[in-house]
């Protein structure tokens, strides 16, 4: 017979994980021999065994004789395994009671019904994902020590008006970029665990964005800039649309690879250290933004080539609810003009003009090799890019 | 509703009606219409059954004394049909703290004990009724410190119980009653640190809650759901909730051979339990 035995340790100090692993060696119905030196044995085995559902033959100083019921046994009869838990183990479809669990763990069966609309394999995932959690989660940078907040920042007043300027705008592009993940997230299926952790750094990423460039804009006074209609009108239809696919192609394809050409810009053409570091470290990360948004894309797409139809019509549909706004406002295009002229003199401002009118020629480029990326002909993206939101985001 | 089982039980915890909301569903889909009736204590559960407002009772060992000897009264006959497995052989224990001199029932001889509930049989009465067969009468030999938690729901409610033990615990009494389980429940959840009591008695065996029925009720719906309750199984994830809510992991034939030590204790306490 099975015997085990506890020495003086009792059942009120874990005496109880060793029985238990005692009886795990037999088979139900078998029986264990229970030995012991601790006072309350003869009391505590067999209340233990009562709750457990063991049935002790005979107790008595010392120990006794426990033999093993059914129910832990049957607590996991039925129980299933969620996936595996390397990407290999993903299923096409998490099933809602899989709920909260480990990818990989064995859930008990009968426990809570889930609500995550987006269970398919096909909405959210891609390959990248783990690579591209292990890669942000490498590069967060601590805004108190990446960025030379003790530069000297000198500039004429016009010109530190503009970078004020551009950062206001920035700012409110980034609380766009940082609710739009973050509404999807609790809709998506913790078994995709990996695309969990991106959309979290994500979210995490744009709330750095938010400081840095809060930080920035009141670097040398204490007010921001303006907000305009065109603008948050702009974001708002970014904010609402309630489809994954849809406002990951917005925000990721359209918007934030916009605003990694916008940030590079930036970051050369800034007029002072500190600008430069807020712009080139926070469009380090929207390059990964970017690089999620399309692998998922491009992975559903090609399961789905009917997407592309419901891709192009968000835009169509973007496009007609923002054609009475003014698209960029004049404050913020002038802006970027003097911040990226540096100086308040004609030659100056000719230059920076100029550089303005080549970024948005390069943003017009990258929308249209990212859109090509997902499958677009040459003309669907030339026409698609044309009709992007002129606020950038 | 002729057809309906309608069922009694004490609403000691919220809880309890998660428990018999979920059995209901549960009745319900293997064809048996069953409903509860929950009552605020165990006396008007027994009246209730008496006067056939309920089919069955949901209990507490006391009540099912209660029942049992009101029905005898009245010239008809209380069965104990069903009951959990850990209703079974259940004891109490008589703690006193591990550092005391107390060696024996005996010592305790005026000291003061401290009880749960007044109605409680494993914390109050049947203990008791130890010391009493022990040859010390509780009032006269030693001093009761009862701990009237819930009075009605017969120390259903573990409150009683663990202000017994933290009187033990503090200094306020010389020994404690509870029931095994709770002993060893206090000293896992800290209530009791473990080595800071020892047992000095164990009472013998005796058996807890029941589903009681008296005769007259037709006798195939009362098949019908004595049959289903002895049917659930732990390994169904639809009642294995119920069951962990209920405190159990079958249901058990029900048995009235141990309820002799109760009897013996309210007779020798002199309790009054005459119902209606
Ligand atoms: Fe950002
Ligand atoms: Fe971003």
């Amino acid at each position: 017979m099975s015997h085990v035995d506890l020495g003086d340790l009792g059942l009120d100090r874990g005496g109880h994980l060793l029985i238990k692993q005692a009886l795990s060696t037999v088979p139900v119905g078998g029986v264990v021999q229970v030995i012991g030196r601790h006072p309350a044995l003869p009391v505590h085995l067999p209340a233990w065994c009562r709750a457990q559902g063991h049935e002790v033959v005979e107790v008595g100083p010392g120990g006794g004789r426990v033999r093993r019921g059914a129910a832990e046994v049957g607590r996991w009869a039925g129980a299933e395994r969620a996936g595996g838990p390397a990407p290999d183990g993903l299923v096409a479809r998490a099933p809602a009671t899989w709920g909260l669990a480990a990818r990989g763990a064995l859930v008990e069966a009968g426990g809570p019904t889930f609500d995550y609309p987006l269970d398919r394999r096909e909405q959210v995932w891609a390959d990248d994902a783990p690579r591209l959690y292990t890669q942000a989660a490498a590069a967060q940078w601590d805004p108190a020590t990446a960025i030379p907040w003790d530069a000297a920042v000198d500039l004429p007043a016009e010109v530190e008006a503009a970078v004020t300027q551009v950062m206001t705008y920035l700012i409110e592009n980034e609380v766009a970029a940082l609710q739009v993940p973050a509404r999807f997230l609790a809709k998506v299926h913790p078994h995709f665990r990996e695309v969990l952790q991106v959309l979290a750094v994500q979210v995490a990423d744009e709330a750095r964005h938010i400081e840095v460039f809060t930080r920035r804009a009141l670097l040398r006074g204490p007010a921001l800039g303006l907000s305009t209609v065109g603008g948050q009108a702009s974001l708002k239809t970014l904010v609402d649309e309630p489809d994954f696919a849809l406002a990951s192609f917005l925000l990721s394809v359209m918007g934030e690879g916009t605003f990694v050409s916008l940030l590079k810009f930036i970051a050369d053409h800034a007029p002072d250290p500190v600008t430069a570091a807020v712009a080139r470290l926070s469009g380090q990360d929207e390059a990964r933004h970017v690089a999620f948004g399309l692998a998922h894309l491009r992975r559903e797409v090609d399961h789905d080539p009917a997407l592309r139809g419901r891709l192009a019509a968000a835009v169509e549909r973007r496009h007609s609810a923002l054609q009475h706004t003014a698209g960029l406002n004049a404050e913020v295009h002038d802006a970027l003009v003097l911040l990226a002229a540096g100086a308040w003199t004609p030659e100056a401002i000719g230059r920076g003009h100029d550089r303005v009118v080549a970024l948005v020629g390069e943003m017009d480029q990258g929308r249209r090799h990212r859109l090509k990326m997902l499958g677009f002909t040459e003309g669907e993206a030339a026409a698609l890019s044309s009709l992007h939101t002129r606020n950038f985001m | 509703m002729a057809d309906t089982l309608l069922m009694g039980a004490v609403a000691y915890d919220p809880k309890v009606v998660t428990i018999w909301e979920g059995f209901v569903r549960w009745f319900a889909a293997r064809g048996l219409p069953f409903d509860y009736v929950l009552y605020s204590n165990y006396e008007r559960q027994v009246e209730a059954l008496l006067a056939g407002h309920v089919h069955a009772a949901w209990n507490s060992p006391l009540a099912w004394v209660e029942a049992d000897r009101a029905a005898r009264a009245r010239g008809r006959v209380a069965r104990a049909v069903c009951m959990r497995d850990t209703d079974r052989d259940l004891t109490s224990v008589v703690l006193v703290r591990a550092d005391s001199s107390f060696e024996a029932v005996a010592d305790l001889r005026g000291k003061r004990v401290a009880v749960g509930a007044s109605d409680s049989p494993q914390a109050t009465l049947i203990p008791l009724g130890h010391l009493r067969a022990a040859g010390l009468e509780p009032g006269r030999d030693v001093e009761v410190l009862r701990h009237d938690v819930l009075v009605g729901k017969h120390g259903d409610h573990v409150g009683g119980e663990r202000d017994a033990a933290k009187a033990l615990l503090e200094g306020r009494a010389d020994a404690a009653c509870v029931i095994d389980g709770n002993h060893l429940a206090f000293s896992r959840d800290g209530t009791l640190p473990p080595g800071s009591t020892r047992v000095l008695a164990q009472t013998g065996r005796y058996d807890h809650c029941n589903m009681t029925v008296l005769e007259g009720v037709e006798p195939a719906l009362v098949a019908r759901f004595v049959d289903l309750l002895l049917s659930m199984r732990y390994d169904d994830p639809e009642v294995r909730p119920l069951l962990d809510l209920e405190g159990l992991k079958q249901w058990l034939p029900g048995r009235t051979s141990g309820y002799a030590l109760l009897e013996e204790a309210v007779d020798g306490l002199g309790l009054d339990l005459t119902i209606g």
